[in-house]
C-alpha cells in the first residue's frame, strides 16, 4: 500500500501483512454475514410470505451471533471410519480459496490488498481450489451420501469453470488487461462505440458474457438450480452430511463468503467495481466511498444469485453437465468471437 | 426366550434372517448399496429404500416399510364405533376427514340407514376439502424435494384457508372427527358457506401460482417428463389407484363409478386423465383435481338442501351382524374398509385397504435403471403417506 | 388439456422469477396509496409474531381447545369415562341421601362427585366425552394456552375444569336451511 492512503503509516512488510490478513478476514466474514442476513434470512423469508428470524436482535439482525454461538458449542464429532486428518482439513481448504480470492479484490483506487498484474487469471485459478476441499470432504467422511455429493461436486465445478473463464475472456479482450484495477479503469474511462457518457460498463457491452458468468457462478457456488452436490432432499447435505459444530460453521460461512466474493468479482468485472460513472472524487475520498459502492453492487448481484436460488428446482446431474458443455461453452465461444470482431472493427 | 412356544421361536429366527438379508454391508461387488433409511428428508416419513447403485444409476431397489405400524386393525377390534372414527382420522393425516367416510358408510350399510341429504352434501364438501388440504401440500412438497424451496411455504400458506374452514365447522384442523353413523355431528355455523366460497377463490389463485412457479418451469418439466413411465396395464396389475392410475390414462374414479352415500351425482364435474404415465402427468392430474374440487365445493355450497343433519339413530349404536366393504376415492387413491360386525357396539374386525400400500408396490419395478435424483422425483410423484402405508 | 409447452425454452423460468419477486414485493411493501414505498414486512407477511401478538382471528368458537366441566350438572353416570378412547378421565363419586322433596316423602339418593380429573397429557381431543354426556356437564372451549413445564401439571382437577367454564363461548347460530336448534350453555 502506498503511504498516501489516508495519510497513515502502514509500517514495514510484516506489519502490512498483518493488516492485510485482518482486512481480508473482516471482508470475508462481514461479507458472509451481510449476505446471510440479507438474503438467506430476510429475502428468502419475504419471498415465502413470512418474516424469518425475529427474536434475536431487532428484526432478527443478531440471529447470526446466536447461530455462531450455537454451532460453536456443539460436540466435535468425527465419524469412526472417517479419515480423521483429511476430515478435519477439508473445511479449511474451502475457506482458504475464499480468503485468497478476497485478497485480490480492489476496493478503491488505493484500497486493495495486493495488486497483481494477472489479477483475474489468479482469481479464477484460486477459485478452483475449493473443488479439492469438497472432494476431500466427500471422500473422508466415510458416508455414501457424502461420497455421492463429493463426486457430483467435482464433476459440476470442473464443468462450469470453463464457461466462467470464457465469459471473462470477453471482458479481458475489451479491457485489454488482466489486472483488476485496470478492468475497473477501463470501465470507468472507456466508451461505448465512441460515446463516453457513462464509461463502458461491461454489463452493457458484454451482456451475453454477463449472463454466462452469472450462470457459471451459480454453479460454482453450488446454488439451486445447480445444487446437486448439496441436494438436500436426496443426499441429506451431500459432502457436508457428517460435519457438525464448528466445522459445519466453516462450510456454511465458506458458502456465503464465496457468494459474497464472487458477487464482488462480478461487480468488478461487469458493473464497474468501485467506480461510479460521473463521480471523480479525490483519491482519498474515493478510498472511503469505493468500498461502499462495491458493497451496493455486491448486493445487486447477490439479489440476482439468490433470487434464482429460491425460485427454481434443481437440475439432474446429467442435465447439468449437458447444459454446461452443450449450451454454455458454445455460447461463450461465440461471445468471444463477436467481441474480437467488434473490438477490432471499432 | 425359553418360555416362547416353538412357533414363536421359529418366527423370531425367520424375522432375524429376513432382517439380515435386507441389511447389506458397505462393500458389495456389483455397485454400492445406498440405504435411504427411515430417517431421510425425502421419503414422506419413515420409509426405507434400499437401492443398489452402479455409479448414479439404480440397479435394483427394495422397499422396507413398517416403521410406523401402529396396529390399527387390532386397535379397532377393541373400540366402539365412535372411538374407531376418532382413531382412523390418523391414518392419512393430511386428508383426515376422508378416512372417516368409507368406515361410516360401511357401518351405515350394515345398519341399513341412509344419512339425510343435507348431511350427504356437507359430507361431500368436507371430503373434497380434505382432498384440497392433502394435495396442496403434495404439490408444495414435490417442488421442495426437487429443490425449489418457495412453493412449499406457499402451499402451507394457502392451505390454511381450507384448514380454517374445516376448523370452524368441526373444531379440529387436522383431526375433524365429525362423521357419525347416520349423518354428521353438528350443522354448519352461520356464514360458513360464504367463507368457504372465498377460500375456494384463494385456492384457485394458489393453483395458478403453482402453474407459474412449478408446472410451467422448464427445469421442473425436465426433471419430471419421461421419468418413471407406468403403462396403463402395469398400473392396473400393480393395483395403483387414484391419480397414479389416472396419470397413466386409465379413466377410473370411484366418485363417479361407485358413488355411495355422497353427493357426486348431483354435481357437474369431470375426471381428469393424462395419457403419458410419467411423473409429470401424475402430478399434473393432481393439480387439476384440486381445481375440480374447488368447482365441486362451489356447486355443493350453492345447492345445499335444508333439513336435519342426522338420521334417527339410537343413542347407543349397536350395528347388526354382517359384513360390508365400502371403498371411496380418497385423496391418495382408493381407500376401503371391510367391516365385520357381530352385533356389538364395536366392530368385530376391520380390514383397512389403503391406497399408499398398493401404490408403493410398484416402486421396485419402477426404480430399475433410473438415476438417484429420479428416485426422488418418482417417489414424490407416486405420493404416499406413511401412516397410510403402515397403518 | 395440458398446458402447452412454452415456445421459448426460457419463458417458464422468467414467469417463475416474476412470481417470487411479486410475493417478495407484496410482503415488503404491503401498504397502498402514498405510503406504498414504506417497507412494512410485519404487516405484509402472513405469519403472526405469536406470542408477542395474537392472530386476528383467534381459534374458531368450535375449536377443541380444552374441556370444561359444570359440576352441578354432573350425576356421576361415568358415561364419559367409559367412552374415552384413552381412558383419561378419572371419576370418583359416592351416593348420599338428600332430603325428600316434600315432607313425608322418601329420601332421595343423590350422587356426589368426589373427583373428576382429565389428564390432558393423554387426551386426544376427540370430543366423545362431550358428545355422550346426557346431562350437559361437559363443554368445549377454544382456550389452548395451558402448556405446563411439568407433565403432571397437565392433569386438571375438578376446580380447574370448572374454571374453564368461563371461557366456553355461546353456541353459534346455524347456517340458513338448518333445522337444528341452537343449545344454550348453562352458566
Amino acid at each position: 500500500m502506498t503511504a498516501s492512503v489516508l495519510a497513515l503509516d502502514w509500517g514495514n512488510y510484516w506489519q502490512q501483512s498483518i493488516f492485510r490478513v485482518l482486512g481480508a478476514a473482516i471482508f470475508v466474514i462481514l461479507g458472509a454475514g451481510t449476505f446471510v442476513i440479507a438474503f438467506l434470512f430476510k429475502m428468502m423469508s419475504y419471498m415465502q410470505s413470512r418474516l424469518g428470524p425475529m427474536e434475536a436482535g431487532p428484526h432478527g439482525t443478531l440471529q447470526l451471533v446466536a447461530e455462531v454461538g450455537k454451532w460453536l458449542q456443539k460436540e466435535d464429532l468425527v465419524p469412526d471410519r472417517a479419515d480423521a486428518k483429511l476430515f478435519k482439513l477439508a473445511p479449511y481448504i474451502v475457506l482458504a480459496s475464499t480468503f485468497l480470492l478476497a485478497v485480490v479484490m480492489p476496493f478503491g483506487p488505493d484500497a486493495y490488498f495486493v495488486n497483481v498484474d494477472t489479477g483475474i487469471f489468479l482469481a479464477l485459478g484460486l477459485s478452483s481450489i475449493s473443488v479439492l476441499g469438497i472432494l476431500v470432504a466427500g471422500w473422508a467422511s466415510a458416508n455414501k451420501y457424502s461420497l455421492i455429493g463429493g463426486l457430483r461436486a467435482a464433476g459440476q465445478l470442473i464443468a462450469y469453470e470453463l464457461p466462467m473463464v470464457l465469459a471473462v475472456v470477453g471482458v479481458v479482450i475489451q479491457a485489454g488487461t488482466l489486472n483488476l484495477q485496470g478492468i475497473v479503469a477501463a470501465q470507468h474511462e472507456g466508451d461505448i462505440f465512441g460515446w463516453g457518457g457513462i464509461g463502458n460498463p461491461f454489463i452493457l457491452t458484454q451482456l451475453v458474457g454477463f449472463v454466462v458468468f452469472m450462470v457459471a457462478t451459480q454453479a460454482e457456488l453450488a446454488q439451486t438450480p445447480f445444487d446437486m452436490p448439496v441436494a438436500e432432499s436426496e443426499i441429506v447435505t451431500g459432502y457436508m452430511t457428517e460435519y457438525s459444530g464448528m466445522r459445519f460453521l466453516l462450510f456454511f460461512i465458506g458458502e456465503f463468503a464465496t457468494a459474497a466474493v464472487f458477487a464482488a468479482l462480478a461487480s468488478t468485472l461487469f458493473l464497474g467495481g468501485w467506480a461510479v460513472p460521473f463521480v471523480d472524487l479525490d483519491e482519498n475520498a474515493m478510498n472511503v466511498v469505493g468500498p461502499i459502492v462495491l458493497l451496493v453492487k455486491m448486493m445487486i448481484v447477490g439479489t440476482l444469485i439468490f433470487w434464482a436460488r429460491f425460485t427454481f428446482p434443481r437440475f439432474r446431474e446429467d442435465q447439468l453437465q449437458s447444459f454446461a458443455w452443450k449450451a454454455l461453452i458454445p455460447i461463450s465461444l461465440v461471445n468471444i468471437l463477436a467481441t474480437m470482431v467488434l473490438k477490432v472493427a471499432f | 426366550m425359553t418360555l416362547l412356544t416353538d412357533a414363536q421361536q421359529l418366527a423370531f429366527a425367520n424375522a432375524q434372517a429376513a432382517d439380515g438379508r435386507v441389511n447389506v454391508e458397505l462393500e458389495t461387488d456389483d455397485g454400492m448399496t445406498l440405504n435411504m433409511g427411515p430417517q431421510h428428508p425425502a421419503t414422506h416419513g419413515t420409509l426405507r429404500l434400499i437401492a443398489r447403485l452402479d455409479g448414479e444409476q439404480v440397479v435394483s431397489a427394495d422397499v422396507a416399510c413398517g416403521y410406523m405400524h401402529r396396529g390399527y386393525e387390532k386397535l379397532c377390534e377393541v373400540r366402539s364405533y365412535p372411538q374407531v372414527t376418532t382413531l382412523v382420522n390418523r391414518i392419512d393425516w393430511l386428508g383426515s376427514f376422508a378416512n372417516e367416510v368409507p368406515f361410516i358408510l360401511a357401518a351405515e350399510q350394515l345398519m341399513e340407514i341412509e344419512a339425510p341429504d343435507r348431511a350427504k352434501w356437507i359430507r361431500t364438501i368436507l371430503f373434497e376439502m380434505s382432498r384440497l388440504a392433502n394435495i396442496s401440500l403434495f404439490i408444495g412438497d414435490l417442488a421442495l424435494q426437487l429443490g425449489a424451496q418457495t412453493p412449499a411455504f406457499l402451499a402451507f400458506r394457502d392451505r390454511e384457508f381450507v384448514l380454517n374452514q374445516i376448523e370452524s365447522v368441526t373444531g379440529g384442523r387436522f383431526h375433524p372427527n365429525f362423521d357419525r353413523i347416520g349423518g354428521l355431528k353438528d350443522d354448519l355455523p352461520k356464514g360458513w358457506l360464504a367463507d368457504t366460497k372465498a377460500a375456494m377463490v384463494r385456492i384457485r389463485e394458489f393453483c395458478d401460482l403453482m402453474d407459474d412457479l412449478v408446472y410451467g418451469n422448464e427445469i421442473f418439466q425436465m426433471r419430471m417428463r419421461g421419468i418413471g413411465i407406468v403403462p396403463a396395464q402395469t398400473a392396473l396389475s400393480y393395483g395403483l389407484s387414484g391419480a397414479n392410475l389416472r396419470g397413466s390414462g386409465v379413466d377410473w374414479d370411484l366418485r363417479r363409478d361407485a358413488n355411495i352415500g355422497l353427493a357426486y351425482d348431483q354435481v357437474d364435474w369431470k375426471v381428469w386423465t393424462h395419457p403419458d404415465g410419467d411423473c409429470f402427468s401424475r402430478s399434473w392430474v393432481r393439480l387439476q383435481e384440486v381445481r375440480e374440487a374447488t368447482k365441486i365445493i362451489d356447486q355443493l355450497c350453492d345447492s345445499l338442501p335444508g333439513g336435519a343433519i342426522m338420521a334417527k339413530v339410537p343413542r347407543i349404536i349397536k350395528v347388526p351382524e354382517g359384513e360390508a366393504y365400502i371403498a371411496t376415492e380418497n385423496p391418495l387413491g382408493e381407500m376401503g374398509y371391510y367391516v365385520v360386525s357381530k352385533g356389538d357396539t364395536g366392530p368385530f374386525r376391520v380390514k383397512i385397504r389403503t391406497a399408499s400400500f398398493n401404490n408403493i408396490s410398484i416402486v421396485p419395478w419402477l426404480l430399475k435403471g433410473v438415476y438417484v435424483p429420479d428416485i426422488i422425483a418418482i417417489l414424490g410423484s407416486l405420493y404416499f403417506i406413511l401412516g397410510d402405508i403402515d397403518r | 388439456m395440458p398446458r402447452p409447452t412454452p415456445k421459448l425454452p426460457l419463458k417458464g423460468l422468467f414467469v417463475g422469477l416474476k412470481a417470487t419477486m411479486g410475493i417478495f414485493l407484496k410482503t415488503m411493501f404491503p401498504k397502498r396509496g402514498i405510503k406504498t414505498l414504506l417497507p412494512a414486512p410485519t404487516i405484509g407477511a402472513v405469519t403472526v409474531q405469536y406470542p408477542h401478538k395474537s392472530p386476528p382471528e383467534m381459534p374458531a368458537p368450535r375449536a377443541r381447545g380444552v374441556i370444561a366441566l359444570k359440576s352441578e350438572n354432573c350425576t356421576v353416570c361415568m358415561l364419559c369415562a367409559r367412552s374415552c378412547p384413552d381412558w383419561c378421565i378419572y371419576i370418583e363419586g359416592h351416593k348420599t341421601k338428600a332430603p325428600p322433596r316434600r315432607p313425608g316423602g322418601k329420601e332421595r339418593t343423590v350422587s356426589a362427585l368426589d373427583r373428576f380429573d382429565i389428564d390432558y397429557a393423554l387426551c386426544m381431543y376427540c370430543g366423545i366425552c362431550v358428545e355422550v354426556c346426557p346431562f350437559e356437564a361437559l363443554f368445549w372451549s377454544p382456550e389452548f394456552e395451558y402448556s405446563e413445564p411439568r407433565l403432571a401439571d397437565l392433569l386438571h382437577d375438578e376446580a380447574r375444569l370448572n374454571e374453564w367454564m368461563e371461557t366456553v363461548p355461546e353456541f353459534e347460530p346455524y347456517e340458513a336451511g338448518s333445522t337444528a336448534k341452537v343449545k344454550k350453555v348453562p352458566r
